[in-house]
């Protein structure tokens, strides 16, 4: 975790320093026909949280956990003869996290699979911009890799505005294919070596953005998500009402839709309302609603002060039942706290800072936002966020 | 009850079409020159860098994701 922490640490200021070198400035109408740096962007974060419904011990038991999630993307960007943009995006995420819970799977041993574990997720997009006819088309790949999970994805984009250029229709297409090692809790394995099993994820979506007036602009986005496969976590484990245990079982098909409608509004010169609102529901029988608002408040240009809270409501799975509720008439069962019927709230406040002669006086270094979060579920789960951003040009 | 549960739902898409045609009658063309406002970075009809974090743990946390540029799928989802 220190070594994890250092080395973020080391990755800013070599980032930092390898940006304070003086460059030939261009030109903003200079196109590039050779691939070249266009921006990048170093994200870390800091996650805490404490609980008492932790999914690995049925429902009952400390969910304390902690995160530390760093992401590193850099873009490059070409010209080609027609004058269409060519970009590719290069992003590598690492993820280390350490799990009171996991750690109850195997508890007679000092560290079982997920005491702790760390994610490595990079990932390669790349985009094609024409900006004479307003079309974009893009595909990428992505990776991520932990001890006992592995995914493989691919997604493809299209985009093309309208004539006036005020509205944008966006279709876009993903696939993750997943496979996970079943790890059962230690008291209901039957042989050594685990055996594993596939998941599988596609998705497509539709999006409309619309300006609508020199203020005022939004977003309709739908998506259909449909999975199939393992679909439970094998080391969930679900108390039912006569005292046996048994290993989460959930459905091998899901079907998730989601509808999401986003406005930002730039009031007066120093003001901005970006709201957000997502309507959901799936064939598990969760529906929920989330609503979102951020307050942008620039005290000058360059710096600005964004307070925000989100609220989340859903009710429970069909399949889900807490500690000791389930019987053995049930064909599905977990008392895994996310399927539970909740409220949650999520507040907090963030600065961004980007002036024109870059952070410090340090020309590419271009901006610099920190953000704080708590969130609290009304299943007893607290949790405290703190996300530091840079960008660099 | 079905068939009031299905009522129900025409009836607030309905509302939400209603809505959404009144925004869309309200477009008024917006030249070029004319985005100062909606070209500001804080203006993006998307979720900012640093919250991918945060939209990460609540999928985690809730039963409900997507509809917001994160991902729906991939990652065991164990932390």
């Amino acid at each position: 975790m220190k070594k994890l922490f250092l080395s973020v640490i080391a990755l800013y200021i070599g980032v930092l320093s390898s940006f304070s070198q003086a460059t030939v400035k261009q030109d903003s109408a200079y196109k590039p026909r050779r691939l070249s740096f266009e921006e990048a962007n170093i994200v870390s974060s800091y996650y805490s949280q404490d609980g008492t419904h932790a999914a690995v011990t049925g429902g009952l038991g400390s969910e304390k956990l902690s995160d530390i999630a760093t992401t590193f993307d850099v873009k490059f960007s070409k010209f080609d003869r027609f004058g269409r943009k060519h970009s590719l995006t290069g992003e590598l995420g690492i993820d280390h996290y350490t799990s009171a819970s996991s750690d109850k799977i195997d508890p007679a041993t000092i560290s079982s699979a997920s005491h702790a574990d760390t994610r490595v997720y990079p990932s390669l997009n790349w985009s094609m911009e024409n900006n004479t006819k307003g079309k974009i088309v893009g595909v990428g790949a992505s990776f991520s890799n932990e001890f006992d999970y592995n995914s493989l994805g691919f997604n493809i984009n299209l985009s093309k505005k309208t004539r006036d250029r005020n509205g944008e229709l966006s279709v876009k297409a993903q696939v993750y294919l997943d496979k996970l090692q079943l790890i059962y809790p230690i008291e209901l394995r039957t042989d050594h070596d685990p055996s594993s099993a596939n998941r599988n994820t596609f998705s497509a979506s539709l999006g409309w953005s619309q300006i609508i007036n020199t203020r005022l602009q939004l977003m309709l986005e739908g998506e259909i998500v449909s999975q199939d496969g393992y679909l439970g976590l094998p080391f969930h484990r679900v108390y039912f009402n006569d005292g046996s245990v048994h290993v989460e079982n959930l459905p091998s098909k899901r079907m998730k839709v989601p509808l999401g409608l986003r406005a930002n509004y730039f009031m007066g010169d120093n003001l901005i309302f970006r709201t957000w609102y997502r309507r959901y529901f799936d064939d598990w029988g969760i529906s929920s609603n989330a609503a979102m608002l951020e307050v942008v408040y620039k005290i000058t240009p360059f710096f600005s002060v964004t307070p925000y809270y989100r609220f989340y409501q859903q009710s429970a799975s069909d399949h889900f039942a807490p500690y000791g509720e389930h019987t053995s008439s049930d064909q599905f069962y977990t008392s895994n706290f996310s399927y539970a019927k909740f409220l949650s709230h999520f507040y907090g406040a963030g600065f961004r800072v980007a002036p024109p002669e870059g952070v410090f006086h340090i020309q590419h270094f271009n901006s610099l936002e920190l953000r704080y979060g708590h969130y609290q579920k009304t299943t007893d789960l607290n949790a405290n966020i703190i996300t530091l951003s840079a960008g660099f040009k | 009850m079905k068939r009031k549960g299905i009522l129900q739902a025409i009836n607030r898409i309905g509302v939400a079409l209603t809505v959404i045609a009144t925004f869309l009658v309200a477009c008024k063309p917006v030249k070029e020159y004319q985005k100062n406002k909606l070209n500001d970075s804080e203006m993006t009809l998307s979720n900012r860098k640093l919250q991918k974090t945060e939209t990460n743990f609540q999928s985690y946390r809730e039963g409900a994701s997507g509809a917001n540029g994160g991902k729906t799928g991939g990652g065991c989802g164990c932390n």
